[in-house]
């Protein structure tokens, strides 16, 4: 369901071009999750900006179903990320002026496909029944990144992608968040892309592929 | 648009967990709102009311004809000009005593009058008989009804023994002002077939020269866009406009000081929001959607607030106008629906201004963050330098308006880029204090000090340049008000000469209780007076009566005086000229005024110039018997006496007893002072209130940049702290630090006060009034603003310090957590 | 307060003289039905006298002097004009000095072509000068509009005269010359208006003939034809359920004139009444029962019906004809508001004339 070809993407920094991604070719099949893992600064980042469509890539080619991303326009790139995209980040980017219950809704609610089932199945599958009413800052890491999972997929996205969920929770935190999710992507069916630096965790999802020197290794 | 209802919805929630932000954001857009639009309010109920005045049966919006020597012309110059096709219409006008006032009695002759004499009051249907029928009617304001103490319908009598027609309320007139037939007009003021001027009507077709019809006997006067009330006080409400842009400015300050803060805050939830598929189009939309309907909000707050801003003040104001410029100003507040919508607009205009920065800056931002070093010293230094410039350029400005500025309205520009030029400079120049001081400074906190105060330049910076000004409009305005206290009450003193005042209702009663008070041996001298009026190069002015006695010679004040002043006066071809006069005649000593007398030219050598302050019309001070002499209709009515101090007030009491005369016709010297002082002081109630709002508006400028900033502080405190410093320590610092900033600010404030005093006195007040003051400096009301002025900063820094004197150490331990 | 607006209070107060002209009220039009208590009655027999009856009669309520005239430009196109001054008095009794004299002045002016019509009304208070009338040296103004002798004017005949009125959009010029002496209108100038004894003292100039220059938006044209003026003065001369009238000077080809008007009756009823004036000056009063006035075609303007066709049949003088009016718009749109233009007829007899149409 997503195909990549030949993808390059170059920025400048201090008036020096770095070349990111060299023509990246991936692809990953409906309800696959591949684990995307290299050293700092190989691209893994980039790579999941640029499938989101946070970000414009310079060539290559980026198809998600029939969309092919890299001709979106802005705009059109905004409303692919609410309708068929789930975006999980190290940081969770939570709001902290909206509660649990608010910020689990809120992207389900502007892209219109709020489910009231299948939110109530999420809070229950994440365990967030009790914290619903808290604001952010009164949750643990784990917690938050558990919203944020949960924020992801109240959508029903077609495509689940993470960038280091994990990288800001202790080992046994991150096992418990990353099993939770791994539940939830085989539950919806959803394909799942996660960038990590962990061997460890990368194992645990069906391929296992490595971005070396801006090419997929 | 329920994808935009549920982006605002996240948006708003920013302000539900900041809601000291909201409420310093509202209270900045209230604030610029309020006083802007109280001021707006009462400038277009002034504005309304100089209209009506105006447009009393044609003043000065109707072109007219008038004789330019004389006050009056002779009734058959009318019939020639209407005969030879002139559309023209007679009015006479004149003062009559009634009750013991003195009214201006105005005839008209409505079947002529003309079709464009603005919104002047008319007469209704069936109402035009009765006017011109008799017995007639007299058309009175419903003020001057009440003033009069009469009913409708009553036919009061003159002072001259003349009846009125019956009184007849016309709700539109303006107060103070009798309106009757031409005939009967004629008739009350004894100038039968005598016109004082034509109001001239649309030709209906082309009319003779006016030259061949009337020869020189007749001028025509253009009708002026303005009024004579309104260039008398346009100096008035340019004040009052002035105050309220200065806090609408001063509110934008706010506003911007809140809304940056916000924006900053609010970077991640809109980077969210964006990964979450709300397009850059969608959340910038929304963004300016909130930021209008919170103006919205506020502006309609604000203008309720100027709403009872402008109804408290308007009594002063209308109290100020009167006495200043005997403009009448009902005291009754109606608003235009113009004005809520400009109110409105303005709220939105200022937010949206105020807010523009960080809305940009939101615009323009990229979904992914992407961390730059800040580089805060650099950054800084630019902006100081910009700013710099910018206020050079205005100084240029300035220094322009001073050399070749002309009007008020150039005294006033010639302030507000003194101001601005200041404001703008404030910053570069604390900056080189506290550089200088953080050269000067050897241990290692000091420096931290120093360094951390210029840190915290920018920040604060706008709440100082508020700070600045409403301190600088403060001390000019006050020592300007001091000023102007200390010399109005040396000069009453002086001018007050006389030890009683009686005022007659008519000579008959004057002459009785003349002759009676000559009986006595408890009157020491009887002064008599008198006033007159006449037309001078197209002005009114007024003709002062004065009594040949040593006590004038003595105590009579004069700002300059040719040599043997007084006795020049008394043979009655010399005049003392007041200040104002002397200036909008550009006539001085050794001039030669010419008086359109009844009869003929009274030539007056300019011997002396005089102080006239709170008197609207130009006045000359001739010999009282010369000015019988030329003007022998003028009421005998007014006497003063004096009196050893011992025996006023038993004098007062026989005055009283023998000829029933009311408190208001008989008053001593102390009485009457304190009358005038209470007039005064009452002009100058406004101003201060605006002052004081002024101020209260900077003070919360300081109070909220304050809050703000010490929120984003704690990075800046933490490591402090963990090095060991204790929390109170640091509380303690940092009160210092506000303090001491604020003192170099308010110590600034004084030299550009005392700048702003002068141009008050020396540039705006003689453009305005048309006296020139001395200028005093009060030194211990400086210190005592200086005072206030750190008082307020301390109230401002007090709260954000204790909050960090009390606050948790987790707080502080978590700025290490937290770092990126 | 505009010219007009006070105008139209200053008639509707009824201080002005405008009571004069003609519309329905309850009181009759304008309230010329209203009782004469104070003022000069009107009574058979008056002798009247000239140059003096010229002049004005202050103790009457009301008084006339309406001057039309037919004319034709040098391409022989018709035009019309009209000069009225009206005057009256506010109060009976004696006359105020000044200011305070109760009389009140109104004129109209207008000038009318086929394609177009023009009017103006001026205002002025009396006992002042600006208005005013002088019989010997005679002289009839208000402002700069005027009708004037000369040193050769004839008190018989009440010419030759000038005549001048201006206005934004007209103005014209002309000097009226006539060779026979004025006509004394009723029985021997006193016109009975009603059944009830309501009269007035009524006498013309119809034999004017007239010539000068008439001025529509600055283009001026020399103009020539005739001209007919009423004099015309009383304190109550319409009944009070009389609603207003249609008058008519009709100049014959012939060089006859004929003068006819009908008062028209609440109830429906009309009170016509004719004089039959002889080229050469001889009047004949024409028998009520003798006239017959038909309206033909209306026009409608300023919101109202207005009848400007007429069938007209005199059987005893074996007259009959059909009127048109050249500008069938010609509505004096001025304070007290009514019809006023040139016609022409054909039928047993040629000519042109002035219709008026009031109260409608």
């Amino acid at each position: 369901m997503l195909s990549i070809r030949n993808l390059s993407k170059t920025f400048s920094s201090a008036g020096e071009p770095v070349h990111v991604l060299r023509g990246v070719d991936l692809d990953l099949r409906d309800g696959e999750r591949i684990a995307l893992t290299g050293e700092s600064g190989s691209g893994k980042s980039t790579l999941l900006h640029l499938i989101a469509g946070l970000d414009a890539a310079d060539s290559g080619t980026i198809r998600l179903a029939d969309i092919e991303i890299t001709k979106l326009s802005d705009a059109g790139r905004a409303s692919l990320r609410r309708d068929r995209i789930g975006l999980v980040f190290q940081q969770f980017n939570l709001i902290p002026s909206l509660s649990v219950a608010d910020n689990l809704a809120f992207q389900a609610r502007i892209a219109d496909r709020h489910d009231a089932a299948w939110t109530k199945e999420l809070v229950e599958r994440l365990g967030l029944g009790a914290l619903l009413k808290r604001y952010p800052e009164q949750l643990s890491g784990g917690q938050q990144q558990r919203v944020a999972i949960g924020r992801a997929l109240a959508t029903k996205p077609s495509l689940l992608l993470a960038d280091e969920p994990t990288g800001n929770l202790d080992e046994t935190t991150a096992e418990n968040v990353l099993a939770l999710t791994r539940d939830l992507v085989a539950r919806t069916g959803c394909g799942f892309l996660m960038v990590t630096h962990s061997l460890h965790l990368a194992a645990t999802l069906d391929r296992h592929v490595t971005l070396h020197a801006g090419r997929i290794a | 648009m329920r994808r935009a209802l549920w982006v605002l919805a996240v948006l708003l929630s920013h302000w539900r967990r900041h809601k000291m932000q909201f409420a310093t954001l509202l209270v900045g857009l209230i604030a610029a709102t309020a006083l802007w639009s109280g001021v707006q309010a009462i400038n277009q109920q002034a504005r309304n009311a100089y209209d009506r005045a105006a447009a009393t049966f044609g003043g000065a919006r109707t072109a007219m004809l008038v004789a330019p020597a004389s006050a009056t012309f002779p009734q058959e110059l009318f019939v020639k000009l209407r005969r030879a096709g002139w559309p023209v219409s007679p009015a006479l006008e004149g003062r009559v005593q009634i009750n013991g006032r003195s009214l201006r009695l105005l005839g008209i002759e409505p079947v002529t009058l003309p079709v464009d004499v603005g919104n002047a009051p008319r007469l209704g249907a069936a109402d035009l008989s009765s006017f011109v029928a008799p017995p007639g009617q007299t058309l009175v304001a419903r003020e001057t009804l009440s003033d009069l103490q009469e009913q409708e319908g009553a036919a009061p009598p003159t002072s001259d023994g003349a009846t009125l027609p019956p009184l007849r309320v016309l709700p539109q007139l303006v107060p103070d002002v009798l309106v009757v037939d031409i005939g009967v007009a004629q008739r009350l003021l004894n100038k039968p077939d005598q016109l004082s001027r034509l109001l001239v009507g649309k030709p209906k077709s082309k009319p003779a020269p006016l030259a061949s019809v009337v020869g020189d006997q007749l001028q025509l006067i253009e009708p002026t866009a303005e009024t004579e009330l309104e260039r008398l006080t346009d100096s008035f409400h340019l004040n009052l406009t002035a105050f309220g842009l200065l806090s609408f400015f001063v509110g934008l300050f706010i506003v911007n000081s809140a809304v940056g803060l916000a924006f900053e805050q609010r970077l991640p939830m809109l980077r969210t929001l964006r990964a979450c598929g709300a397009s850059a189009r969608l959340v910038n939309t929304v963004l300016v959607v909130e930021l209008v309907a919170l103006a919205l909000v506020a502006g309609l707050i604000g203008l309720s607030c100027g709403y009872f801003i402008a109804a408290a003040l308007l009594p002063d104001v209308a109290a100020s106008l009167r006495g200043l410029y005997g403009a009448q100003i009902p005291g009754q507040l109606t608003l235009r629906p113009e004005w809520w919508l400009a109110g409105i607009g303005i709220s939105i205009a200022g937010a949206l201004v105020a807010a523009a920065t960080s809305l940009i800056k939101a615009i323009r931002m990229p979904v992914l963050a992407t961390a730059q070093p800040r580089a805060w010293q650099q950054r800084q230094r630019r902006w100081l330098i910009l700013q710099s410039l910018a206020a050079s350029a205005v100084f240029a400005v300035a220094l322009l308006l001073l050399r070749y500025g002309e009007s008020l309205i150039a005294g006033f520009g010639l302030l507000a880029a003194l101001m601005l030029g200041a404001a703008l400079i404030l910053p570069a120049l604390l900056e080189l204090i506290l550089l200088a001081g953080q050269r000067t400074a050897r241990r290692p906190l000091a420096l931290w000090f120093w360094a951390d105060s210029r840190q915290q330049l920018s920040g604060l910076s706008l709440a100082l340049m508020a700070l600045l000004l409403a301190l600088a409009v403060n001390v000019g305005v006050s020592t300007m008000v001091e000023t102007f206290s200390r010399t109005f009450i040396g000069w009453l003193n002086g001018r007050l000469a006389a030890d009683v005042y009686i005022s007659t209702s008519d000579n008959a009663q004057a002459l009785a209780i003349r002759n009676w008070l000559r009986e006595r041996s408890d009157v020491q001298a009887i002064l008599s007076g008198g006033r007159a009026e006449a037309q001078v190069q197209g002005q009114p002015v007024e003709l002062l009566g004065l009594p040949d006695h040593t006590l004038y010679r003595e105590r009579w004040p004069l700002l300059d005086a040719a040599p043997r002043a007084w006795t020049r006066l008394a043979p009655g071809n010399a005049a003392f000229i007041s200040e104002q006069l002397s200036r909008r005649l550009n006539v001085g000593i050794g001039d030669v005024v010419a008086v359109p007398a009844p009869g003929g030219t009274w030539e007056l050598d300019i011997v002396g110039v005089y102080a006239d302050y709170g008197n609207p019309k130009g006045q000359l001070a001739v010999n009282v018997a010369a000015l019988m002499r030329q003007f022998p209709q003028t009421p005998q009515t007014r006497i003063g006496l004096i009196v050893a101090k011992e025996n006023i007030s038993g004098l007062i009491e026989a005055l009283q007893k023998r000829f029933a005369l009311g408190d208001r016709s008989v008053a001593d010297q102390a009485t009457v002072k304190a009358e005038s002082i209470r007039i005064f002081n009452r002009t100058f109630a406004v101003t201060s209130a605006l002052n004081a709002f002024t101020l209260g508006v900077a003070g919360i400028a300081l109070f909220t940049s304050l809050l703000t900033l010490a929120n984003s502080r704690l990075p800046q405190l933490a490591p402090l702290w963990a090095i060991g410093i204790t929390r109170p320590r640091l509380a303690a610092i940092e009160l210092t630090k506000t303090l001491s900033v604020a003192l170099f600010t308010a110590l600034l404030a004084v030299p550009l006060g005392l700048l702003v005093a002068w141009c008050l006195i020396a540039i705006v007040n003689v453009k305005a009034f048309g006296w020139r003051l001395p200028f005093h400096v009060f030194p211990l009301q400086l210190v005592e603003l200086v005072a206030v002025a750190l008082f307020a900063s301390l109230l401002a820094a007090l709260l954000p310090v204790a909050r960090l004197a009390r606050m948790q150490p987790a707080n502080l331990v978590k700025v290490f957590a937290n770092e990126r | 307060m505009s010219a007009d607006g006070i105008s139209r209070r200053a008639f509707a107060g009824g201080i002005a003289a405008l009571a004069i002209a003609r519309r329905a009220g309850a009181q009759g039009y304008a309230g010329l039905g209203e009782t004469a208590d104070g003022f000069a009655k009107v009574t058979p027999g008056k002798p009247f006298v000239f140059p003096a009856d010229h002049g004005p009669h202050p103790e009457f309520r009301i008084e006339w002097w309406y001057l039309t005239a037919n004319l034709v430009d040098g391409s022989g196109a018709a035009c019309g004009l009209q000069w009225t001054l009206f005057r009256q008095a506010a109060q009976p009794g004696p006359q105020g000095e000044g200011w305070a004299n109760q009389q009140v002045w109104m004129a109209h002016a207008a000038v009318t072509r086929a394609d177009t019509h023009r009017f103006n009304e001026v205002f002025s208070r009396g006992g002042i000068g600006q208005a005013g009338v002088t019989a010997t040296a005679f002289a009839a103004w208000i402002d700069d509009w005027e009708m004037k002798g000369l040193e050769r004017t004839d008190d018989r005949t009440l010419a030759p005269l000038t005549l001048k009125a201006a206005s934004t959009d007209f103005s014209y010029a002309l000097t009226l010359e006539a060779d026979r002496a004025v006509v004394l209108q009723g029985d021997g100038g006193y016109s009975r208006k009603s059944e009830r004894g309501q009269a007035s003292y009524y006498y013309s100039q119809p034999f004017y003939r007239a010539r000068g220059t008439l001025t529509i938006d600055g283009k001026p044209v020399d103009v020539s034809g005739q001209a007919w003026m009423d004099r015309e003065w009383s304190s109550q001369p319409l009944d009070a359920d009389q609603t207003g009238w249609d008058w008519l000077s009709l100049h014959l080809a012939s060089g006859d004139k004929l003068m006819l008007y009908r008062l028209r009756q609440k109830d429906g009823r009309d009170y016509p009444f004719g004089n039959w004036i002889s080229a050469t000056g001889e009047t004949q009063m024409i028998a009520g029962g003798d006239i017959q006035m038909i309206p033909k075609a209306t026009t409608e303007v300023a919101g109202r019906k207005l009848p400007v066709e007429w069938q007209i049949a005199i059987p005893s003088r074996s007259f009959a004809i059909a009127c048109k009016p050249l500008n069938p718009r010609a509505w004096m749109g001025t304070g007290f508001s009514y019809w006023e233009g040139p016609i022409s007829f054909t039928g047993t007899h040629d000519g042109v004339g002035y219709l008026e149409l009031t109260g409608y």
